[in-house]
Formats: structure tokens, sequence, C-alpha cells
């Protein structure tokens, strides 16, 4: 148990101290919220469990049989007060613990937009088998397979899926969300620093799965406006055909853009997966999915 | 019309050398095993004394069998996993296709939770409840020999998948839409789900049994609160088993409906919704948490009890924590899709409830660490299994709670500091107290103590292998790294994977030493031979022979007090000077061996079988064969047995005479 111990230091240490990229280097308001509310839940109980597990240890070795000096106590089970210590200690552990969930669970709902005077940038996200597409209602653009935002704008995110389940993640930014078939999410998210953060799908989604993640690039507000400048005067146009062939299923695409997109596409997706689609269903087999 | 089905030779992969290999090795050991035995001849002694017995402690010790060879099969998944991810890194592809690699993740679940644990947690139970109710068998024989066959037939069509056609591509929670036909147009899904429906209505049954026996059926004089910690433990589990399975049952009915009748439940068509089917699986899914680790704390609080030589610390606080686990259990399910986007009131309420149940599972810790406080410990393998757990425990569960912070879940969900936390607690919590039981009951079933130096040996592997397993994952979960990845382009991971892996190989060598802990053991069973009592018990297990006759006790004990067996222990010390008493035997009946549970698992294994592989004549015949067993059951002649006067008293003299020795 002392080796065991001693290993959970010294990894607890080295994950703290030497991790970069995941969700203890955070790069915007709501990733740094997450990180605070794990911090401080974390030391609330470490306070409690790290004196348990020395006590247990300490205990175990000092009244050991062959120590002569412990006093043997056969009857002693039961003690009023210590019962109230063993109720007590965890109950307010607990109490504690559970106001910061309570109210970090209302301060980081997904879905709570994010405080801010600047005007945030609208993003309709779909997973697709297995590629993100990204749609930029106001703009009139699109890009699959990497998110390029502004920095300091708040990200305002609907998010439903084509088929089968994932999650949209990008630990640096913050909370992850399920996309979800016929269904809207909303995320609201924003970045602090440029930079180029990993977005992944946290749910499993089938084959193409591993190789599902796309690039968060976080860019200043000029080159934002050059981005989407270059974006309109190049690539397809995103319409009802462009999509289908978009929602075949495929991995490790390669990221590119729509210069337009057709109005209401993000509506059809959501209400195309509604419906009985004898089309779909003959999409399937002759897709990736069927062969063995 | 096709006689076969959708089964064509083209469902077993020749071509895939790993997969011929695994089952060819399986179908050598499984022939030469049972051609052996049919060599020797000791086909009638396992027909007679093992396959048609009703026997509680029989099943127990085929329960054991079963898990430990589902511990074996589950674990070599494992080995292959982290094999795959220490080498996966950047444009690798590793040596595990993703097809492959996806049916070795959802084997590895399905048969950890459902043909590991729960058969080891139910084979704990059957052995050890009546002896410790002081009773002579279940409330129904015959149930629990069906309800051991259904759960074999489950583990034997989840192996045969290895075989013929796949497993399931989809996780071992099997969330649709993915495992809707539409993208899992495969027999894998169906597999999974027929596997799991056949074992799903033995688990219901044993568990209705058990709280029969538990409610109906105690030696005279055991109340409730008289009644040993496990007993109280094992009654919460299994109230959960009656509450949660029909729900499991439910839920992945709906799944068949839409997968073979084109129902719309779950589809994302037809106005199907997915997300209920999370939602019901999870209803099940948390009270199964707690139905395996529950009967583990009871396993620790008779273990840590017994090696400190005192009495359970604040008995009444462990049995209400107890029962408080049990109805928690039921409220806090949503914890497990906290991401799904619900409204923060709802988020809050399943966060808040779920560090609620912590609160019951602190005071059993603490109440533990009191009960060794002034105790005289003597460290043998069970013990350290205990204290192993209780510092391995404490962590996970606080890991549990911080992702039980929603806005920590955000961030933690599906990480692969998930797969630590609950590795940590079902490992750390179910799996440690099942082998600190099997060290601590083999003695009492088989009348010889396991070798002390490699039970030693496997403790300390099993402990340090998990910690370099799971430390790692929780480090690779901050940085980002989500579960169920074949592969992956994050260079940094590779060395925190390839400790990992290390980890696994340590486990292994925990596992050989347990191995060779049971040979050494056997080999040596004339020296390991023990008494009735060989660590001086507390309960009433202790109170009769080692191995116990089927009748369990010549006379019924009488139970005037918790620790029953101890007490009386202190009593006849008091009064030794007295003469032993001439006992009055009278005959004992015994319910009669029944072929029962082994037809009818025959017929399920052949109904499920048809099931998956669409064989509608072979599954209508399976039913009918079910069926009729049923029937054939309901309308038998006799039902019990006597057991003669003198065969009683003969058993207990040569038993008394031992104990002299």
């Amino acid at each position: 148990m002392r080796y065991g111990l001693l290993v959970v230091v010294l990894i607890g240490v080295a994950t703290l101290g030497g991790c970069s990229d995941g969700v203890l280097d955070p790069k915007g308001p709501i990733a740094a919220a997450d990180r605070q509310i794990l911090l401080n839940a974390l030391g609330i109980m470490l306070a409690i469990v790290i004196p348990v597990i020395l006590a247990t240890l300490g205990v175990a070795f000092w009244f050991r049989a062959s120590n002569e000096r412990a006093r043997y106590r056969p009857n002693f089970a039961y003690s009023g007060r210590l019962e109230m210590l063993v109720w007590s200690i965890p109950a307010m552990t607990v109490f504690l613990v559970g106001g910061v969930a309570w109210v970090g669970s209302h301060d980081l709902s997904p879905r709570k937009p994010i405080a801010s005077t600047v005007k945030p940038l609208r993003v309709q996200v779909a997973s697709l088998d297995w590629k993100w597409l990204f749609i930029y209602p106001d703009q009139g653009v699109a890009s699959v397979n990497r998110l390029t935002i502004p920095v300091g704008t708040p990200v305002s995110l609907e998010l439903t899926s084509s088929g089968v389940m994932n999650s949209f993640f990008v630990p640096q930014l913050g909370s992850q969300i399920y996309t979800m078939a016929g269904m809207i999410t909303r995320l609201h998210l924003q970045a602090d620093h440029p930079g180029t953060y990993r977005g992944f799908s946290a749910q499993f989604s089938g084959e193409g799965f591993s190789d599902m993640h796309f690039d968060a690039d976080a860019v200043t507000n000029e080159k934002f406006a050059q981005w989407l400048d270059s974006v309109r005067i190049a690539g397809p146009e995103l319409d009802a055909k462009t999509y289908a062939d978009l929602a075949k299923p495929s991995a490790s695409v390669t990221p590119f853009t729509y210069r337009s997109v057709a109005p209401g596409l993000f509506a059809s997706i959501l209400v195309s997966e509604m419906q009985s689609d004898d089309a779909m269903c003959r999409r399937y087999p002759t897709s990736m999915r069927a062969e063995k | 019309m096709n006689l076969l089905g959708k089964l064509n030779w083209n469902a077993i992969p020749f071509d895939q050398p790993i997969i011929m290999g695994a089952s060819g090795g399986m179908v050598l050991v499984i022939v030469s095993i049972l051609s052996w035995v049919t060599l020797k001849g000791y086909v009638p002694y396992l027909w007679r004394e093992w396959i048609t017995s009703v026997d509680h402690k029989r099943i127990g010790i085929m329960y054991i069998i079963l898990a430990l060879i589902m511990l074996l099969r589950g674990f070599a998944d494992a080995i292959m996993m982290r094999a795959q991810q220490a080498v996966a890194a950047g444009g690798a592809q590793g040596y595990l296709p993703p097809e492959h690699f996806d049916q070795i993740f959802s084997a590895h679940g399905t048969i950890m939770i459902f043909f590991m644990a729960m058969p080891f947690v139910i084979g704990m139970m059957n052995f050890v409840v009546p002896l410790q109710l002081g009773v002579r068998d279940m409330a129904f024989p015959t149930l629990n020999s069906v309800a051991l066959g259904l759960t074999a037939s489950g583990i034997l069509l989840t192996n045969i998948s290895l075989t013929v056609g796949e497993f399931a591509k989809t996780g071992w929670v099997a969330y649709p839409p993915l495992s809707e036909l539409q993208f899992s147009p495969g027999v894998g899904v169906d597999y999974y789900l027929w596997a799991l429906q056949i074992s799903g209505v033995g688990t219901l049954m044993t568990g209705i049994n058990f709280v029969a026996t538990i409610l109906k059926t105690r030696a005279p004089g055991m109340s409730y609160m008289r009644m040993p910690v496990f007993c109280w433990t094992s009654l919460a589990a299994n109230l959960l088993v009656v509450a949660a399975f029909p729900v499991l049952t439910a839920t992945l009915a709906m799944l068949l409906l839409d997968r073979y009748l084109g129902f719309h439940f779950f589809t994302i068509d037809g106005q199907g919704n997915a997300m209920m089917y999370v939602n019901l699986f999870w209803v099940w899914g948390h009270p199964e948490v707690y139905i395996l680790v529950l009967p583990a704390f009871g396993i620790f609080s008779e273990v840590v009890s017994t090696f400190s030589g005192k009495p359970l610390f604040g008995y009444r606080s462990m049995v209400a924590a107890t029962m408080a686990i049990c109805v928690l259990s039921f409220i806090v399910w949503l914890h497990h899709f906290f991401t799904m986007g619900a409204s923060a009131n709802v988020n809050g309420f399943f966060g808040v409830m779920t560090m609620i149940i912590a609160v019951p599972t602190g005071v059993k810790v603490f109440n533990w660490l009191f009960t060794m406080y002034g105790g005289r410990i003597r460290f043998t393998v069970p013990i350290l299994w205990s204290i192993g757990f209780m510092v391995t425990f404490v962590i996970g569960g606080m890991t549990g709670v911080l992702m039980a912070v929603p806005p920590a879940d955000f961030q933690l969900h599906n990480s692969l500091f998930l797969i630590a936390h609950f590795h940590n607690v079902i490992i750390g919590g179910t799996v440690f107290g099942l082998m600190a039981g099997y060290n601590y009951w083999f003695p009492k079933a088989f009348g010889f103590k396991l070798d002390e130096r490699w039970g030693r040996a496997s403790f300390w592997c099993w402990l340090i292998g998990f910690y370099l397993a799971f430390m790692p994952l929780y480090a690779l979960g901050l940085m980002g790294m989500t579960r169920r990845m074949q592969h992956y382009d994050v260079a940094s991971w590779q060395p925190w994977l390839v400790v990992a892996a290390v980890g696994v190989v340590v486990i292994l060598a925990g596992i050989v030493c347990q191995v060779i802990q049971l040979v050494v053991s056997i080999r040596d069973r004339e020296q390991l031979k023990v008494t009735a009592d060989p660590w001086n018990g507390r309960t009433l297990e202790w109170a009769t022979a080692s191995p116990p006759p089927a009748w369990n006790f010549a006379m019924l004990p009488q139970v005037t007090d918790i620790d029953a067996f101890w007490k009386r222990k202190q009593r006849e010390r008091t009064q030794q000077a007295q003469p032993p008493k001439e006992h009055k035997f009278e005959p004992i009946e015994m319910p009669k061996n029944s072929a029962t549970g082994f037809v009818t698992a025959f017929f399920s294994v052949i109904t499920g079988f048809a099931l998956i592989w669409h064989i509608w004549w072979m599954a209508g015949a399976g039913a009918i064969g079910i069926f009729l067993t049923m029937l054939a059951f309901a309308f038998r002649h006799e039902e019990e047995i006597k057991i003669p006067v003198d065969q009683i008293a003969r058993f207990e003299q040569a038993n008394q005479a031992e104990i002299a020795v």
C-alpha cells in the first residue's frame, strides 16, 4: 500500500505539473472555470481522504497482533460520540462539495450564454460519420474538421448529429456536449488566447471514431476576417446534394471549407433524421459500415 | 426458405489468425478436458454430485469457477487492448484493426461485468449466506440451479461469438442509434442482447431466491438485527437485483423489438428516442454498481472483524448505511450522462444525490477503521486484501465524487479518467473483496487453507499492478484522452500508456500467482488441512464442519446475539467442565437433485443461438423444450429425500473426532 500511495503522489505531482494540452491547461473562461471547480472539489476531498488513508495504514500497523504495546479492546464496538463523528465528517464534506456542484452546475450550464460585450459568433455543428461539419449561419460559410473562431468572442454553438451519437469536445476551451440526431444541444465557449486546440468526439461512434478529431483554431479578429474572405472565394457550395455526398461515411477527412451554405440546411439535417427515410436505409448497406 | 437462417461458413473468420488461434485453443482445451473426464469415468460423478446438484454450496462453487474462467477471458481482452494502445501512437495502427478492437473492448466490458463480477458475487453469496443464516438450503433450490444454468448459457453464447460470427462493436452499453440495425447490421449486437437477456433472467431468479431466503428462512432466534453484515449487504444487493434487472430486461427487449420487428423505440427515424435507452440503461446500471460492491462491503466487514478479533464497530450504522445506499442508488443514474444537455437544475440535483451516496459509504470506511482500532490484527491474506481495498477505494470514491460535480464531468466524461475511476472502484472494491472472500472462505468450502506465501505474492502483484495500470489513465484523462481509441495521434500520451501496459503485466503476474497458489494448495492439502473454525471466526458458517455436509447443520443453531458463533464459543469456554451433551438427531429432509437447470440451460442456448442467426424453427423448438422442462418439473412426484439419522450421526462423530485431533 505504501508503494501504491507513493505512486499516487508521484503521478499526481507529475500530472499537475507537466500537463499540457489537457483540461488543466485552459485557454478560455469556461475551461478555466471548469478547472477551478475541479480543483476546488478535489482540494476539499483530499483534506479528508489523505488523513483517512494515513489513519488506515497507521491503525492497521499499530494494532498488529505482534505489537505488545497496543491495547486489545475486544469489546469496543460502539461509541455514540464516534458514531456522530463518523456520520458528520462525510456529511460535512459532501455538504461543501455538494454546494460546489449545485452552484457550478448553474454557473456553467452549457446552455447559459457567456456574459460579454462582444456579440457572439453563431456556429452550427453537425457530427457526421466520422467528421465534423461547422456551419457559420450568419457568415454563410461552412467548414469540415476545422473550427475557426475569433479570440475573445463568445461562440454560441447549436449541435446535432446526422446519425449516431457523438460528443463535441475541445478540452482546452471547456465543456463537452452530446450531439444527437433529431435534437439540438447548446453550448457556449470562448477562446482567450490564439492557438490551435485539439477537438474530437468523446463518444464512441463506430469504426472511424479514432480519427474523428478536428482542430479548433482560435485566431485574432483580423485573421478571422481574412479567413472568412478567403473561404468565400474558394471551395464548393454546401447544398442538399453536396451534403448527401459529405454525409456518406468516411474517416480521416482533410479539413476543407464551403464557400456558401444553402439556407435552412442545418434545419434539414435535424428534420431529415426524424422522418422515416428509405433512402437513408438504402445508403448504408453500400457504405463502409456494411463492409467487413 | 433457408433452414439455417443467416448462418453459413462465412460466419467463421478463417482469415483472422488471432481469432482462429484463440478459438482453436479454446476448443482444444474444452475437448481435452471433456475427453479426460470421460476417459477417467468422472461423468456419472459430475452429473450426480455437481451438474444436477441443488446444494447451494455446490452451486456457489460452480458460479465461482465460471467467474474465474471468465476473469481469464476478460483479462486476455484487457491485455490485448493495453498492448494495442501502447503501440498505436502517431501514424501507427497497432496490430488490431478497428473492427476487431471495437469487439474486444465491448466483450471486455460485457464479460467482466456480467460474466465475471456478477457470477463471482452470486457464487460467494450462494455459498455463504445460507451457512451464515444457519439454515440448510436456499428457499428455492431448483430455481437456484436453473439460474446457474441460464448464467452459463449467456456465457456460452458470448464465447461462441468469438468463433461464429462476431460480437457487438458498440461498447458494453450498446447505446442506440449505433446499436440499431441501421448502423450495426451484423449479429454482434444480437449476441450481446440475447446473452444478456438469458443470463439476466437467471440473475433475477437469483435475486428473488435470496430475498426470499434471507427474509423467510433464518435460524431460530436470528432476528434481522442479529444477521451478519454480509447477509445484510446480500439482502440489499438482491433487493436491487429484483428492482433493477427487470428494467434492463425491458430495455434490451425494446432494442430487440427495434432490431427484429422494425419497432421505433430508439431509432433515429419514426419518432424513436435513443436517449430513452440511455436513461433506462443507467436506471439499471447504477444500482448494478451497488449490486457488485455491497456484497464486497459485507465480505470486508466479516474479514476485518474476524482478523481484528473484535465485533464490527457500529453494526447498526453499517446496516443503516447499507440500506441507505440501497435506496439512494436508484436516484443517481443521470450522472452517467450529464453531458446530454439537461438543465442546470436536473444536473445539480443528480450531482448532489450522487454525493449523498458517498456519505453512507464514507461511514462504512470509518467503521472498518474503528473495527481495527483496539484489535489484534493477524495479517493473513484476506486482511491484506481488505486494507488494500480501504486505501484504494477511498481514492476511487474521491474521483467518483469529483465527477459527480457536473462542470468537472463536462471535462472528464468518457475520458480515461472515467475508465480509471470505475476500475478503481470495481477492482479496488469488488475484485479485492472477492479475492478476500475467496481466501477467507476457501477452507470452509474444501477443508484446507490456501497457501499464504503465494497468496501474499498475488496480493502485492495485484496491488502494485493496479496502481501502475490505472494511475496513468487518470493522468491521460486530464490530458484529454478519450476512451475506446483504436489509435491516436498525440505522441505525448504514449509513455503513460506504456506504463499502463506494464501494470497489466504485473497484474498478470498476480493472476499467475493465484493459479500457482491454488495448485500448490491442492498439492499440500494434507498439511493445510483445517478443522471447522480455522480463523477463530464469529459467524455461524464456522460452527459446522469444513467442508460442511449437504445438510449444513445436524441441529439448527439457536441464535441469541450478533456474532452467534463467537458468543457460543465464549459460553462454552466458561462452562467447559460440562460433559458434551448426547445429541438426538432427527432425519433431515433435503431437496432432491434435479436436471431441470441443466436441461433448461441446454434449450436456452439452442433458442438464443437460433434467434441470433434467425433460425426460426430451431428457436421454436428450443422454446418448446424450455416449456416442457418446466412442465415436467412442475409435475414432479418426489421433491425431497430423507437423510437417515445414522448417516448424520456417523458424519457428526467423524467430525467430532477430527476436531479433537
